[in-house]
């Protein structure tokens, strides 16, 4: 078996644990598991253009928030998402998610690197500014109350159930998202994270692949968000605010760029300090704040990548004077 | 943080069955009642959720935990003044801890989340702070196990809107944070004051978190007899500063979070005169505030804001309960019914609570001066109180269902007839 | 809300609002952009800075009461803060933006608790000398003397840099290095002491207006996270790296910022953030960034 069997064994190994684990423990941890997952899609989504693109976004909160606020206001004004409409719920969720990332990724897809940063980050405040101030759409910091879970059969106001559909969409956007990287499309992508001149030099349209990269994302954000929704039970502007997008960036860097699944990883370990942690230590925030020095400082390549540096370590011992090019950012 | 009681949790799972065992458990020996407590422990809003904590633990301390025979576990989560980690954070607590009720919330977006919450885990959710007003007026019946101890934001309001009508103004000028807190607040002052012949010339509205307000202030209408504002936090205090700076000689008037022992502490002598109306002032010359803020100071070394004594006297009301019934916890319904009919005399006066379950209290017209109060003897700014409004419920002086009818007070209701 | 219209005392008042609260904003982003412009680096605790600056200078004049004392304690302590963690956290990462991202947003949210947990979240006011609380009256418009001390310390400071940079060797080799690093080594300057002088020089002028600023927005929890991205409209839309750049992007977001609140209320804060979305799209360094 090559090793990439082995990692995709590993990883349906754990998805099985966690599907049969998880709904044996208590409802608070189900609850943040569901969370967790939920978010994780978005991280996920980063992922592809932080890990696989070599795009750094601080804004990828926009997509889930406006994934989430859609949900919510059809679910409010409309009476709309809360049986079977619910799946049409999760296709429009989509569809804006990526609507959206088509308008800004034409703003933001010819910056690279620092500016990347800023422009995501100025896109990411006006969807905030929107958000917090256009009071008749989104009701400002009051934010919107979903009526319920929806219920199609099965009712989802039950945590395992709701668990297991989200735990579903999780592991078929996953699922997704791993044949798209290992396409030639995703080859592209990796390409043109490693050195987008010579991809240009080569005939590809970079600008292209990147912007479609950029709507992909936009799209699984959307899902996250319409999932968000129906797991939180209300919608303000605390999700699209800045450090929202920063966590994001943080758990795809902390669970390991470019591997799909450190995503979830990150999140878990995040969402289990900030909602976990919490309840039992008042000094939560020192360990955030630590985890993310700590974090790039030792782990830059992330959780995922320690098997990687631990094989890389045994082999430089016998090669000397090599320097390794940790970062999977370009600069 | 001093003062909250913090708990560490065994491993989920002992924890989990633990709890489950206890709350099992039946009524042999000393009973436990778990009072889950939300509130901001963390960000923004820390200060305000230390307040409220130790509000609360005041009372609890006091009774040394007895609540009639009962021992009171207080369990304090910490809501981060986001609503959907409130959300969490109140599921926890009753699936996990197996509170038999939660209490807390600050904002009202906090209340309007929790308030689901209480509905369909079946829990009691005792309010002491959020006010938005639905939640015990059109949206009542979507929350059984909601009953609020503390206000609705319009309620100081509309006996304020009277009495500025008594006080000679005719036009008034409104500027408030442009949230619902602000719209409603607002609003029942318009309504009464435009009900008892003023009017209403101007509304101005700062988005929340507006530090410099200059923008808004030289758009105020000269010819207004007064100004109204209703701030909170920051606002709060850099407003009447700036208000000052640019040569404002109009009386200044405004909601009672405007001027609360939260900020007050440090405003300066800008405020001096400035009248607000709120349930509670820590200058309420009673022997019973006296002793709760002399107490209140030497323990938490500052002087009680209305979020701690609305803590205090919702501690000091469920206990009265509690006390009913021999310690014993009587259901989450019976609970209700019995709490909506407690009445206690309170630091902030006599509260009882009205069918809708919101309480019936004074509001105080308080006016800031500087003095020394209390046996202190430093002169400092105090809310001293120059008028008592009795019995004000979150209706004044309307008809309940008339008032029902009409809209929820909001940036456009009452609407601005005279607005020029 | 409308003002009365037309009136020229209103747009005279708001242009002045408008420019102080910009001279307010050219303190905090200067110093920013001079980070970015040198160092390439993306500092998410300039924020931090600017209210860790108003928060020591609370203490100062709590023990001493002396307001000119709290401002030079107040940005000369949070001037080494910055240095202290350029050298030892910054320095080790070398060009890496994300991770200069990741870094100071952490020690954005340790920063942010400290303080919690040293001053208590009350809400402070930072009260200046009593000369300085008047107003002063020209043709009927009331101007609050305060306001026209932030625009004249902008104003000397803004000389001050730009003397500096133009006039000194040290601004040369500033100047040089925001042109071009590897040249500038190339030369002989020392860039790594560049960097460090800069860094702290950034994090002086963020206190700075953390203190002046103290004043006039308050000093409290979450106005470290409030103000910053505020700072980086500045920045992006002056242009990274530039002095005047950055004096004109705080002009005009001081100015845009005003207008837009007394004019368009509900969409506030979109009408600060779309302008500066749009100009990074067509000049991703900002209006007058040096590339």
């Amino acid at each position: 078996m090559t090793r990439e069997h082995v990692k995709i064994l590993a990883v349906v190994a754990a998805l099985a644990a966690i599907a049969i684990i998880v709904p044996n423990t208590n409802s608070f941890v189900i609850l943040l598991a569901t969370r967790a997952l939920a978010f994780a899609i978005l991280v996920m989504s980063l992922d592809i253009l932080l890990g696989f693109t070599g795009l750094p976004s601080l804004g990828q909160a926009a997509y889930l928030g406006v994934g989430a606020y859609m949900t919510a206001i059809l679910a409010t004004k409309y009476q709309f998402g809360l049986g079977f409409d619910f799946w049409l719920v999760v296709v429009f969720g989509i569809l804006i998610g990526a609507a959206l990332a088509a308008v800004f990724g034409l703003l933001a897809i010819r910056a690279t690197g620092v500016y990347f940063l800023m422009i995501t980050l100025a896109l990411g405040q006006c969807v905030w500014g929107l958000a917090y101030r256009w009071n008749s759409l989104t009701n400002g910091d009051n934010g919107i109350n979903l009526p319920g879970r929806p219920r199609f059969g099965i009712d989802l106001s039950n945590d395992v159930t709701f668990f297991y559909l989200v735990f579903g969409f999780f592991a078929v956007s996953l699922l997704l998202m791993y044949v798209l990287v290992r396409s030639p499309f995703g080859h592209t992508l990796k390409g043109i994270r490693e050195r987008e001149l010579r991809m240009r030099i080569l005939g590809y349209n970079t600008w292209l692949h990147k912007y479609i990269a950029f709507v992909i994302a936009g799209g699984f954000g959307g899902l996250s968000g319409v999932l968000w929704a129906y797991t939180a039970g209300i919608v303000s502007p605390e999700n699209v605010v800045l450090t929202t997008s920063v966590d994001a960036l943080l758990m795809a860097v902390l669970g390991g760029a470019g591997t799909l699944v450190g995503g979830v990883i990150g999140a878990v370990i995040v969402f289990g300090l900030r909602e976990y942690l919490s309840t039992l230590v008042p000094w939560w925030q020192y360990v955030l704040g630590a985890v993310y020095v700590l974090t790039i400082f030792y782990l830059p390549t992330g959780l995922m990548g320690i098997p990687e540096r631990i094989r890389q370590r045994r082999a430089s011992a016998g090669r000397r004077g090599e320097s390794k090019d940790l970062a999977s950012v370009p600069s | 943080m001093t003062g909250m009681m913090l708990r560490q949790r065994c491993p989920l799972l002992a924890g989990g069955l633990l709890a489950f065992a206890m709350s099992a458990g039946s009524t042999a020996g000393a009973e436990e009642l778990r009072i889950g407590y939300l509130a901001p422990t963390t960000g923004i809003f820390a200060q305000v959720g230390k307040d409220m904590v130790d509000g609360f633990q005041m009372y609890l301390d006091e009774v040394k935990n007895d609540f009639g025979g009962a021992q009171v576990k207080f369990i304090v989560e910490d809501e981060q003044g986001k609503p959907d980690t409130a959300v969490t954070k109140a599921r926890k607590l009753v699936l996990q801890d197996k509170v038999q009720m939660f209490a807390g919330g600050l904002l009202a977006s906090t209340g309007y989340a929790l308030a689901p919450v209480s509905t369909s885990e079946k829990t009691v959710y005792v309010n002491p702070v959020a006010a938005a007003d639905d939640l015990t007026q059109r949206d009542l019946s979507k929350y059984p196990y909601h009953i609020r101890t503390g206000w609705t934001s319009s309620q100081p309001s509309h006996p304020f809107g009277e009495w500025a009508c008594e006080q000679g103004y005719k036009k008034i000028v409104a500027i408030g944070a442009d949230y619902a807190f602000g719209y409603e607040v607002v609003g029942g002052f318009q309504k009464a004051f435009e009900d008892c012949g003023g009017k209403v010339i101007q509304k101005i509205w700062p988005p929340l978190g507006t530090k410099d307000f200059g923008p808004y202030i030289p758009t105020i209408k000269q010819d207004a007899d007064a100004i109204f504002s209703l701030m909170v936090g920051p606002m709060s205090l850099q407003f009447p500063k700036q208000l000052a700076a640019s040569g404002n000689k109009k009386p200044v008037i405004g909601g009672g979070t405007s001027y609360d022992e939260f900020v007050l502490p440090s405003m300066g002598d800008e405020v001096i005169g400035h009248v607000s109306a709120l349930q509670y002032s820590a200058a309420i010359d009673t022997p019973k505030n006296a002793d709760f803020v002399k107490k209140y100071r030497a323990k938490y070394g500052k002087v009680p804001s209305y979020y701690s004594e609305t803590n205090y006297t919702t501690a000091q009301m469920v206990h009265e309960v509690i006390k009913k019934n021999n310690g014993k916890w009587p259901g989450g319904e019976e609970f209700i019914k019995q709490l909506a009919a407690v009445k206690v005399d309170s630091p902030r006066g006599p509260v009882a609570i009205d069918a809708m379950r919101n309480p019936v209290q004074n509001i105080y017209i308080k006016k800031v001066e500087k003095k020394k109060m209390f046996g202190y003897d430093k002169d400092e700014l105090w809310n001293t109180v120059i008028k008592t409004y009795p019995n004000v419920g979150q209706f004044w002086k309307y008809d309940q269902a008339a008032f029902l009818k009409q809209p929820v007070y909001s940036r456009d209701f009452p609407p601005c007839k005279f607005c020029e | 809300m409308r003002g009365r219209g037309v009136d020229t005392r209103f747009w005279l008042i708001q242009a002045f609002n408008g420019i102080s609260y910009g001279a307010l904003l050219f303190l905090v982003g200067s110093g920013l952009s001079l980070i970015f412009g040198v160092m390439r680096i993306v500092n998410l605790s300039h924020g931090s800075y600017f209210l860790l600056g108003g928060y020591v200078a609370l203490t100062v004049i709590w023990t001493t009461g002396s307001w000119v004392l709290a401002v030079v304690v107040a940005a000369l302590s949070i001037a080494m803060v910055g240095l202290v963690m350029e050298r030892i956290f910054l320095r080790p990462l070398g060009f890496d933006p994300l991770r200069q991202v990741l870094l100071t947003v952490g020690f954005a949210f340790l920063f942010q608790q400290a303080a919690l947990d040293i001053w208590t979240g009350n809400n402070f006011d930072i009260n200046p000398p009593d000369a300085l609380t008047r107003s002063i009256v020209i043709g009927g418009l009331y101007l609050p003397l305060y306001r026209v001390f932030m625009i004249a310390t902008a104003l000397v400071i803004g000389l001050v840099l730009w003397l500096v940079m133009e006039k000194t060797r040290m601004g040369a080799a500033v100047r040089a290095t925001v042109d071009d690093a590897q040249m500038a080594r190339g030369v002989g300057i020392d860039t790594s002491r560049i960097s460090m002088f800069i860094f702290a020089l950034g994090a002086f002028l963020a206190a700075l207006g953390g203190v002046i600023g103290g004043a006039f927005l308050g000093v409290y929890p979450g106005l470290d996270f409030e103000i910053l991205p505020i700072a980086f409209a500045v920045v992006i839309i002056g242009g990274m790296g530039s002095l005047g750049g950055a004096a004109i992007g705080a002009l005009l977001v001081g100015l845009a910022d005003n207008f837009g609140k007394a004019l368009f209320p509900e969409i506030s804060y979109f009408t600060l953030y779309a302008p500066m979305a749009l100009i990074l799209a067509v000049k991703p360094t900002g209006l007058f960034g040096r590339e």
